[in-house]
């Protein structure tokens, strides 16, 4: 499958728009707020609709993951070629761009929380100039992660979002910013320099012979995927061994970093507490399906040994999240840290049903990974709409919001039902087919699991009960209601989450044939 | 042999052109007295034409002066970094409003600079430990006075001061370990030493101790750890032109000096295999005191910065830092870990000097090297803060930046080579590097300019123009490292190996 404009492949324009857009921005003179504004938009909304020509174009029956030929959408350029020379083999780093199951429902929503996060970046009144430049380049950071596959390449997107987000949470960010951005800053970094370390262990342990018969070092991902492709007496090579062990366990902190899963969750209640609404909004949407991507798209079919024999801990992990957040989430007073745990627990979900190394939990996680995004985007601009209006955010400062704003109520209740995960709700789907998943491999662990569950139903109803129901101030008689701006970004996302709860089928016939053979890989090659 | 000299000179052009253009320098000093700043043109000059002499040596591989200087691709590719570092170290002389504190002597100072180059193309050449100790001295005592040139301000005398004693203690250990290993080997060049060396060497106690004073001589050029402490002294005291100087050009010179010491007289070419080569160092192992020396100079350096105020003394450990990263590929023992420190050497050397160029700049402007002072520069200066971020977070070893490349190569060839234990402290030291780093850029952006010191800063258009020069080589080698990659593996060809 290929699509190209101008000659130029639509991936490239996908991950790329945004920095054209990021140039023409710092183009306009700083007083005109609004040509920034725009041009950000129409950026991010071509780049929407160049998504959806993706998703129609998609052929849901090829396999990818480790099977070049049934990539869709692959550009492969020669970037870096060093000539052999006698002491070192010839270098090759490849422009590999590509999509398949995995990635192309993580593209949409990437996608679709960049357009809306530009509509909620509209009340940015500080330096505008300098929001949209570095938003629009983290955008492009986002998307190349989903879309490279070279590991090189992966690795370079990756680290390109980190000072983006630094700065956004810096200097557009809450009273406590700077604490929260170097804590971000300094955790992500971390994860970056693990990643960078497995990353040149696997090169120099992977070689593939060309068709001119040369040894040939690579980034390639899925050259590496291929067991037969390590070079013997390399630190990687074989199966099941001790280095093979730190590698996956270097790679699975940077991925969990990312993540976050408990222990390593400790920077995002701070991001997002101090974050701006819009930032927020792409953290919890898409960075934190980075790393659950990440893990699947590398450290699964990479390291399949390692991730057979850690699977345990991954589940362990995960059910500690779950529950953790949940009890930390119930635990809040502030609306947007309670959140924030919120996701600590959902993404909790999603390391779960990955962890099973059963189709359905898979399938269950990566469908969870879509939903959480937007459901999530949702909750932090339900908080941020309030946020804007009354510059307070704890739970307890409101109450009989509901008679007030009753649109916002009613927009704000899908949301919460279905991070609760109510059914015909979105989330309702993903989490069970993750827990079923998780079921089949882990008993106990999922029976506790589950009572993250309840404790969601128990601290969402109480939010609900505490900001929407009772008696309303005097002083929050004047608020009003959304503006056509707010129901903009609210409708999609509603639809969505609706839609995907009545019927998720096309979303699983997405990624249903790609998750199935990354699942039977990881098993057959693991064990 | 009259025939080989004649010959000799020939292949000893670049050199001789150097030493022409010094001086070219002093007559013109003497000629135009006032106008003395007009000097910098005249090596400017002379400069352009040595780089064009040491590009039409490209590709030879001979030795000249009977075995004392070796001009092959590995000289060749130092001595154009050098020249690289001299034009814009002469550059920045020029913007420099520092200098002026002794500017009836500025003459003088160029020429000096002209004199430090050549010592350092001898360094890179130099294949008799003599010769080598000879150029490691005439750049040392040249640079003293450099250091102590603004010798009106009490900072910079002071930095000469310790400069000078540090430097004499250290080049008395080199030339300890010097003598000690001619008297063992019996040789004075390096190719002697190691014919001596295979045939096997009785007093090995002698030995021992003449490879770890020649270390100690070298690690003060380098500015590794245990001779590093003079480094942030200096710095911080030295006009930036020079600082900036020291931290590129001058460790460069020290590492070429260093790995060609190492690589020709301590490498067995009898058993040199590729990929690895081992020899003498399985009788000897210095490799591993390089490797601990690499580990501690990471980890120290890189710790004290963090405690840093001044920006020169936090530059200062900060290329302390590096040179313990640049360490690493010698003690692999692979001629790739070689290629790695010429490629981390070349890239280092474009950030480095683009950070000093900032701090220079802004030096002049508010008369302040504090970090503090920093604080809101991003608003008040917008170009220079994004260029001094870019230079930070390339310094740091940030993608897409060349500094990224740089990192990149050298944990590889550590990874590749099995030094696990290497790589991992050179991690954890990347990681502690990223909280002073990200702090310089955290008070240009993070905070708002106070109110007595805000307004902007306008800068000229050639300091522009100079500071965008040294952006483009860390941003396009980021993206597109073939070149630099290409030329460090096809230069690590040394005479005689």
């Amino acid at each position: 499958m290929e699509f190209t404009i101008f000659g130029i492949g639509i991936l490239t324009w996908i991950v790329f728009l945004p920095i054209v857009g990021m140039l023409i921005v710092l183009l306009i003179p700083n007083e005109q707020k609004n040509a920034m504004r725009w041009t950000a938009a129409a950026v991010t909304g071509i780049q929407l609709v160049l998504a959806v020509v993706l998703l129609g174009l998609f052929d849901r029956e090829a396999l990818g993951i480790n099977d070049p030929g049934s990539f869709q959408f692959v550009e492969q350029f020669e970037w870096i070629i060093v000539e052999a020379v006698p002491w070192v083999g010839k270098i090759e780093i490849m422009y590999f761009l590509g999509i398949d199951g995995l990635s192309v429902l993580m593209v949409l929503l990437t996608a679709l929380i960049s357009v809306i996060g530009v509509i909620s970046s509209w009340t940015i009144q500080e330096k505008v100039k300098g929001y949209f430049a570095l938003y629009l380049l983290l955008v492009t950071g986002m998307m190349g992660v989903f879309v490279a596959l070279d590991f090189f390449l992966f690795f370079i997107f990756w680290e390109v979002m980190l000072l983006p987000m630094y700065f956004l949470i810096g200097i557009w960010g809450g009273p406590r910013r700077e604490y929260a951005a170097i804590k971000f800053f300094v955790y992500t970094f971390l994860g970056g320099v693990l990643m960078l370390l497995v990353m040149l262990a696997l090169y120099f342990s992977v070689a593939y012979t060309n068709d001119a018969g040369d040894q040939v070092h690579t980034f390639n991902l899925l050259h590496m995927m291929n067991s037969a492709n390590f070079v013997e007496g390399s630190i990687l090579y074989g199966m099941d061994t001790t280095w093979r062990y730190v590698a996956w366990i270097a790679l699975f902190i940077s991925f969990a970093i990312k993540v976050p899963l408990f222990p390593f969750h400790t920077w995002l209640p701070d991001a997002h507490v101090e974050a701006p609404t819009p930032i927020s909004v792409i953290l919890a949407g898409v960075l934190l399906k980075l790393g659950t991507y990440g893990m699947l798209r590398i450290m699964y079919p990479i390291l399949p040994d390692g991730t057979v024999y850690f699977m345990y801990l991954m589940a362990v992990l995960g059910m500690i999240s779950i529950i953790y957040g949940a009890l930390c989430a119930m635990a809040q007073d502030d609306f947007k840290k309670l959140i924030a745990y919120s996701s600590i627990s959902h993404m909790g979900i999603v390391m779960l049903g990955m962890a099973s190394l059963t189709n359905q939990g898979t399938v269950g996680a990566v469908l969870q990974m879509f939903n959480h995004g937007t459901i999530t985007a949702m909750l932090f601009l339900i908080v941020g709409v309030l946020y804007d209006r009354t510059h307070k955010r704890g739970v307890y400062d409101f109450g009989g919001i509901a008679n007030q704003m009753p649109k916002y109520t009613g927009i704000a209740m899908v949301a919460m039902f279905a991070a609760l995960g109510l059914p015909g709700l979105s989330g309702f789907v993903s989490e069970l087919f993750s827990f079923l998943g998780a079921f089949d491999a882990y008993k106990w662990i999922t029976i506790i699991s589950v009572i993250g569950i309840v404790l969601t139903a128990a601290y969402i109803l109480w939010t609900v009960q505490r900001v929407f129901l009772g008696e309303l101030d005097d002083k929050h008689k004047t608020l009003t209601d959304l503006t056509g701006r707010e129901m903009l970004m609210f409708i999609p996302l509603v639809i969505i989450v609706i839609f995907l709860g009545v019927y998720p089928g096309p979303a699983i016939e997405f990624m249903n044939a790609s998750l199935s053979h990354l699942v039977e890989f990881v098993n057959v090659a693991g064990r | 042999m009259a025939e080989h000299i004649i010959e000799s000179i020939f292949r000893f052009l670049p050199e001789i052109a150097l030493t022409i253009t010094l001086i070219a320098a002093i007559v013109a000093d003497l000629i135009l007295k006032e106008r003395n700043r007009n000097v910098a043109w005249v090596v400017l000059a002379g400069l352009v034409v040595t780089g064009a002499l040491v590009l039409g040596q490209a590709g030879w591989n001979v030795s000249i002066f009977s075995d004392t200087v070796a001009v092959d691709p590995f000289a060749v590719f130092f001595k154009a970094v050098l020249l690289i570092a001299g034009l814009f170290i002469v550059l920045f002389s020029v913007k420099s409003r520092e200098l002026d504190h002794n500017s009836t002597r500025i003459g003088e100072y160029y020429m000096l600079i002209t004199g430090v180059i050549f010592g350092m193309f001898l360094m890179v050449g130099a294949t008799n430990l003599l010769l080598m100790y000879l150029a490691f001295e005439l750049t040392s005592i040249s640079s003293y006075v450099l250091a102590g040139f603004t010798k009106t301000l009490r900072k910079s005398a002071e930095a000469s001061m310790k400069y000078i004693i540090f430097g004499s203690v250290s080049s008395g250990f080199l030339i300890y370990g010097i003598s000690l290993l001619i008297g063992v080997t019996g040789a004075v060049d390096i190719y002697g030493i190691r014919e001596a060396l295979m045939d096997g060497v009785e007093q090995t106690a002698a030995l021992y101790l003449a490879v770890i004073m020649i270390i100690l001589g070298f690690s003060y050029k380098i500015t590794a750890v245990p001779f590093h402490f003079w480094a942030p002294d200096v710095y911080q005291g030295a006009p930036v032109t020079i600082t900036t100087f020291l931290a590129t050009a001058s460790k460069v010179a020290g590492f070429a000096m260093m790995i060609r010491f190492f690589r020709v007289a301590f490498v067995d070419s009898g058993t040199l295999t590729t990929p690895g080569f081992e020899g003498i160092a399985a009788v000897m192992p210095w490799n591993v005191v390089i490797a601990v020396m690499a580990a501690l100079t990471m980890l120290i350096a890189n710790l004290m910065a963090l405690w840093q105020e001044n920006i020169k003394r936090l530059l200062a450990y900060s290329s302390i830092g590096h040179a313990g990263f640049i360490l690493m590929g010698l003690a692999l023992l692979s001629d790739e870990g070689i290629s790695a420190m010429m490629i981390y050497l070349a890239i280092y050397l474009f950030m480095n000097m683009g950070a000093f160029f900032v701090v220079m700049l802004v030096a002049d402007k508010i008369d302040t090297e504090q970090i503090s002072d920093y604080e809101g520069l991003g608003q008040r200066a917008p170009f220079l803060s994004v260029a001094m971020t870019i230079f930070m977070v390339a310094l740091a070893g940030f993608p897409p930046t060349a500094g990224f490349i740089a990192k990149v190569y050298i944990f590889g060839a550590t990874i590749s080579a099995g030094w696990i234990w290497l790589v991992a402290v050179a991690g954890l030291a990347t990681i502690i590097s990223l909280f002073y780093y990200i702090r310089v850029v955290r008070n240009m952006f993070l905070v708002d300019p106070s109110d007595e010191t805000s307004g902007p800063l306008t800068f000229d258009r050639s300091s522009v123009a100079i500071l965008i020069l040294l952006l483009i080589p860390v941003l396009f080698l980021g993206v597109y490292f073939t070149p630099i990659v290409t030329w460090a593996k096809n230069a690590v060809t040394m005479f005689g190996v």
